[in-house]
């Protein structure tokens, strides 16, 4: 396990390709991501007309091939606001999997590795666990008023405690092994065999579980949007597209189900993805999952 | 035994404690004046004044912390900004379809869910295992809100055999409720059940591997029974776990669900008071909800000890 996580770059490269080989679904859901992120790095080709501009005299039209999914109440171009809202989605999923995971694991390392720091630690994090994320995040939302940046800290927060849970329950076992102790007896600093010893082993968890939170954090924020404490209304994100859209539901479904389905098949995508990283890279997890 | 529950319960009080200290900080520590933030875009600099003085925002922040927890203890969750009425009250008024709701959701997805799991590990690899396995992942992509509007625009508007929305209560006719709870029920249980499902797959799949197992075939035990009494009981504690531990993200659904199907609960008080910024109404309702989830696992921890004999602390 260690070998490979500290392994070169480019033999990475192959190992997640060889990886996806063996399992058709993680496979399926890498596309899906692939084209999830090719459409929100070039949104501005792929979009027909302004996403945000409004066109009254366009309102709720089916679709057709000027406007491919139809317009929505206020003539905006339902297919570019869906391209517009893949990249809302996925900069809210990236940054908060990649915030929770490094905050996560230097508590973790913390709370694993010095014990009497463990029970504050772990007590906190309990206590930030029993409040609904969701929750915690209106809380942060309403008070901080609406941007992307808070909605990102505002999901991220929830998700670190999950994070150092794992963090910490790998370093407890790690730190009995042979390796550790043989470490310690040589007078290793203690920051050496944190990073040398015990932070590889945390890595393969990790990459999972860093997955988790993504499709989670796109879950929360398509929640929050909908809500209406989240992304401010004039982005177009799919939570917003979706709250927005809903009083029209019978009128123009596709103004609500479009997005759902966008949302639903990316978060699919992503949970895919990680249970076949989980699969190759984790196995002991695997069985209990 | 009773130690231990003893000592169960006290340690949730540090828990609790954290949960308070950390719903006083946030607005205390959110950018800018809370009391600018709450009284809105167009408030007078008196409004300003009075919804600081309602928070205690003009004592010492260490003051304001234990003034604040001293009512917390006597079950004063502050008064409503907007309606001047006090949270307890008002959570008191929306507590019965949220309540329901939950109950519902629980039982419904409890009895899927578990022979879903139990029988996907039993016959583990074959298409029934994969369907359940499909099916969990499914539950866990599609959002709350989006499976609820799909449901609506096919049950609801398209097949008309279940109302939009609303919420009735049992007591004025089992039928009307059942019809209005149907749909919110199945929206909030999709996530619960593949939830469920998954972990009592994994807990019998490993179960079954035990040598008890192999000595209660080798007898000539009916299958049946060795799935449902040697399996499923030994592999109960896990499943409970998550049953408890799901709670938390059951209550983020709540919200999303009433919202979408217009149920006067808890979650459309959230709501409601995100809207207005009553931030006394959503502390209180975080809180509120904290707590639940504390005090159910602290049960389902009780509960432990009673059901499994290995268990000794």
């Amino acid at each position: 396990m260690t070998d490979q996580a500290t392994s070169s770059g480019g033999r990475r490269r192959s190992g997640l390709l060889s990886l996806l080989s063996g399992y058709p679904i993680a496979a399926i859901g890498a596309t899906i991501l692939l084209a999830v992120v090719v459409a929100a790095v070039f949104a501005p080709v792929l979009w027909t007309s302004d996403p945000i501009s409004l066109n009254p005299a366009n309102r709720l039209k089916p679709p057709s091939a000027a406007a491919w999914l139809g317009t929505d109440m206020y003539g905006r171009d339902v297919w570019s606001r869906l391209v517009y809202g893949t990249r809302v989605s996925l900069t809210v999923g990236l940054s908060a999997a990649v915030l929770s995971i490094a905050l996560g694991l230097v508590i973790g390392m913390v709370a694993g590795y010095v014990r009497w720091l463990d029970g504050v630690v772990m007590r906190v994090m309990d206590g930030l666990m029993a409040i609904p994320g969701i929750l915690l995040a209106i809380a942060l939302v309403s008070l901080s008023g609406a941007s992307l940046t808070t909605v990102i800290v505002a999901i991220t927060i929830p998700e670190i405690p999950r994070v150092v849970r794992l963090v910490r329950s790998i370093v407890l076992s790690v730190r009995e092994e042979p390796y550790v102790e043989a470490a310690i007896s040589v007078a290793t600093p203690t920051m050496k065999i944190l990073r040398k010893h015990i932070l590889p082993n945390t890595i393969p968890p990790l990459i999972v579980q860093a997955t988790y939170v993504c499709a989670s954090a796109m879950l929360t924020e398509a929640i929050l949007s909908f809500l209406g404490a989240g992304t401010p209304p004039e982005v177009p994100s799919w939570g917003n597209m979706m709250s927005e859209g809903r009083l029209f539901l019978p009128l123009a479904p596709g103004i609500v189900l479009f997005p759902g389905i966008a949302l639903a098949l990316t978060i699919l995508a992503v949970n895919v993805l990680g249970d076949g990283l989980r699969d190759k890279l984790d196995p002991k997890l695997a069985r209990r999952i | 035994m009773w130690m231990f529950i003893g000592r169960r319960a006290l340690a949730t009080i540090p828990v609790m404690l954290v949960v308070a200290f950390v719903v006083f900080m946030i607005l205390r520590l959110s950018p800018g004046d809370p009391a600018t933030v709450i009284a809105g875009d167009y408030a007078s600099s008196a409004d300003i004044e009075r919804i600081r003085a309602q928070l205690g925002l003009n004592e010492p922040i260490a003051v304001q912390f234990f003034t604040w927890i001293g009512r917390l203890v006597r079950g004063d969750l502050g008064i409503s900004i907007f309606s001047n009425l006090p949270v307890t009250q008002l959570i008191g008024q929306r507590l019965e379809p949220t309540m329901l709701l939950t109950l519902t959701t629980v039982v419904f997805s409890v009895l899927i869910a578990v022979p879903m799991g139990a029988i996907a590990a039993w016959k583990a690899g074959s298409w029934i295992d994969r369907s359940v396995m499909v099916f969990a992942v499914l539950g866990f992509s599609i959002p709350v809100f989006v499976l609820g509007y799909f449901l609506v625009y096919g049950f609801s508007m398209q097949l008309k055999w279940l109302p939009v929305q609303g919420f009735r209560s049992p007591a004025d006719g089992l039928w009307p409720f059942v019809r209005h709870i149907t749909l919110p029920t199945l929206t909030l249980s999709a996530f619960y059940i593949a939830l469920v499902a998954r972990i009592t797959r994994a807990s019998v799949l490993e179960v079954l591997e035990e040598d008890y197992i192999r000595t209660a075939r080798a007898k000539g035990q009916v299958e049946s029974r060795v799935l449902l009494v040697h399996a499923l009981r030994n592999a109960a504690v896990p499943i409970v776990t998550v049953i408890g531990l799901g709670i938390a993200v059951l209550i983020g659904g709540v919200v999303v669900t009433e919202s979408v199907y217009n149920i006067p609960g808890l979650g459309r008080l959230v709501v409601d008071a995100i809207l207005k910024r009553d931030y006394p109404i959503i502390q209180g309702l975080i809180l509120f909800f904290s707590f639940l989830y504390i005090l159910l696992n602290l049960l389902i921890d009780i509960v432990y000890t009673l059901i499994d004999p290995r268990i000794r602390y």
